[in-house]
């Protein structure tokens, strides 16, 4: 039973994960840009909500209406200073241009912070600590449910949006083929802008969650953005409810491993990661050579 | 007329056997700080080379080479352990991880840009944590290569300094030679356009593979050298992301894809470490902002610039055209 335990808390792990891998996984979507500075600004954003709790006493709630719009103009800042200027240097200049931000990022928030490690949880009260006994073994944890359902509703309104408004169509256009949609009076620049706007704001809740349900410090980037990256690839890159998936499974690896040894946690996720690769490179393979009978 | 040699580069090729001869006798002359700054000079080459063959010739940007870094210092200390000799010992390391690279190579391969870019971060972590559980190593905490011990100082910084001087020497040859021969062509097509290589018979995957066990090779003697020098090994300082970071300033800045430029950006790096490295977090964000300027505003880099402008290429690993209008007498 302490297993299924163990599965359930995975599941939620998974939930925080693929909070944290979809605005990762929108903005490869859109621009095909992996933006190697995704990790620096979620934690970017929990400092800036940890800030705004200790500094101005806001909660933490009343912080994120606050810091979702400020995050935005970070992110319509990226796309005009590094990313826009990037895309048009070649497959490579992204990745460098976001790797040098992700380095400046991290070391200013050093600069100004230091080396502690912080969290929110003492600013939400119960809910930090709350939960829900399901049987004798399982408990399931107040934050950890809402994560779940804002994960499924940042999610799902992500995927209305872009399916069924006109804006989020015309996002799609751009990202099927940018000059084309030139030609009909769709400016590609200023629907990336705002793609990065609505990314940075999604970022800013998964920051919300990551300093709430842990601890976090200026280097923590870089595992936020390794978590976030296993999770796409293990849900399929450009697949919304797929990167639920990839996330929940990737919890779950996590816990397994953690359950055999504290120190397999994050060995079993890294090792599903590469299993997943591994197999999608078997499986192309196969494809490859069925295509082969069929064409002989 | 096409012509691989002129008179610049042998001359260049000339002064460079001189300063190599030069830097032989080093350990002779410098006084010992001058030679163990040297040592990590000739390493911060090898790293700039490394990542420049994979990134610049190959087009394959990887922010997980300190997988390769960490994973040479600790096979050289698993070597040693067990009773290899020091120094070949170093050599020895490299070669078993450019093996590894072999296999992992055939996964990492198929994954395109930041896929590949992040899934090499991810096994820099994997190893990262492998390494931890190694008891020899004792998580953190780490272990030395004790071995070292029974060498007195000198002796051990003339042999570093030398090793690290012949591993700089091999690899910057055997990069030359690989770019001069078909291998050099194939990669800097793919680098270009992968699938128009692909469209005049490249082979694509083999040549990628050819790049990427070099750089893991590479990076291995680096990290196992880095370890002559300092001899203790602690995991976390070994595999950190910082190295990859340095290696992508000193590429980036010396200019990506051009034979000299990341061991001009090296060299660079290294004068920026000595006069601002006790500046500590400012230091690198001054790195992370000169590699973000540089690659979206130079993304040619110093010596990549300097070549367009004037023609310049001091290393014959590509070719000049020359009108038959200005051709010179016994020319080519």
């Amino acid at each position: 039973m302490i297993f299924l335990n163990q599965l359930v808390q995975g599941v939620f792990l998974g939930a925080y994960y693929a909070l944290v891998a979809c605005s990762l996984s929108f903005l490869f979507g859109v621009m095909r840009i992996v933006n190697l500075a995704h990790g620096s600004l979620v934690v970017l954003a929990a400092f800036v909500l940890f800030e705004l709790a200790d500094r101005a006493g806001l909660s933490p709630w009343l912080s994120l209406i606050v810091a979702i719009p400020a995050m935005a103009v970070v992110g319509w800042l990226l796309q005009r200073l590094v990313l826009d200027r990037s895309l048009r240097g070649g497959m490579l200049v992204p990745l460098l241009s976001t790797f040098g931000l992700a380095i400046v990022l991290d070391n200013l928030l050093f600069q100004r912070f230091g080396a502690d490690t912080r969290s929110l949880a003492p600013y939400i009260g119960d809910l930090s600590f709350d939960s829900w006994s399901l049987t004798d073994d399982i408990t399931v944890g107040r934050l950890d449910v809402l994560i779940l359902a804002v994960a499924i509703v940042v999610l799902g309104g992500l995927q209305t949006f872009l399916s069924r408004t006109r804006l989020g169509r015309t996002i799609r256009a751009t990202a099927e083929d940018p000059s084309v949609v030139g030609l009909i009076g769709i400016d590609a620049r200023a629907v990336y802008a705002l793609a990065t706007a609505i990314a940075m704001a999604m970022a800013t809740v998964a920051g919300a969650f990551l300093a709430m349900r842990t601890t976090f410090d200026p280097y923590s980037g870089g595992a936020q953005l390794i978590f976030a990256f296993e999770t796409v690839v293990i849900g399929g890159f450009g697949s919304l409810w797929g990167t639920l998936a990839g996330g929940i499974v990737l919890g779950i690896a996590q816990n397994i491993g953690a359950f055999i040894s504290p120190r397999f946690f994050l060995i079993a996720g890294h090792l599903v990661f590469l299993g997943v690769l591994v197999a999608r490179v078997w499986l192309s393979g196969l494809n490859l050579r069925r295509l082969r009978v069929r064409a002989a | 007329m096409v012509l691989r040699w002129t008179g610049r580069s042998a001359a260049f090729a000339t002064a460079i056997a001189a300063a190599l001869v030069v830097l032989a006798v080093g350990p002779f002359v410098f006084a010992p700080g001058v030679t163990d700054r040297l040592t990590a000079l000739f390493v911060y080459v090898i790293l700039g080379a490394m990542w420049n063959a994979l990134a610049g010739y190959g087009g394959l940007v990887s922010v997980g080479q300190q997988a390769f870094f960490g994973l040479g210092a600790f096979a050289a200390i698993r070597l040693s352990h067990a009773g290899v000799p020091v120094y070949p010992s170093l050599a020895v390391a490299a070669l078993l991880v450019g093996l590894l690279a072999l296999p992992l190579g055939e996964v990492m391969l198929r994954l395109r840009g930041g896929e590949f870019a992040i899934g090499m971060w991810v096994v820099a972590e994997l190893a990262h944590l492998l390494v931890n559980l190694d008891p020899l190593i004792n998580g953190e905490t780490g272990t030395s290569l004790i071995a070292l011990n029974a060498v007195t100082a000198p002796a051990r910084r003339a042999d570093t300094y030398w090793s690290a001087l012949g591993g700089m020497v091999v690899l910057l040859g055997a990069m030359f030679l690989m770019l001069r021969g078909r291998v050099g062509a194939s990669v800097q097509a793919i680098r270009d356009d992968e699938q128009a290589a692909a469209s005049v018979g490249v082979r694509v995957l083999a040549t990628k593979r050819v790049v990427f066990v070099l750089a893991a090779l590479g990076c291995a003697l680096a990290g196992a050298l880095w370890l002559a020098s300092a001899i203790t090994f602690q995991p976390r300082a070994y595999f950190s992301v910082q190295w990859t970071a340095y290696m992508i300033f000193m590429t980036l800045v010396g200019g990506l894809g051009t034979f000299e430029g990341p061991v001009l950006g090296a060299v660079l790096f290294f004068v920026v470490e000595t006069v601002f490295g006790a500046y500590g977090v400012w230091y690198l964000v001054g790195l992370g902002a000169a590699a973000l300027l540089f690659a979206l505003f130079v993304p040619a880099g110093l010596w990549g610039n300097a070549e367009r402008r004037y023609a310049l290429r001091m290393l014959p690993v590509g070719y000049h055209v020359a009108l038959p209008a200005s051709r010179q007498p016994g020319g080519g």
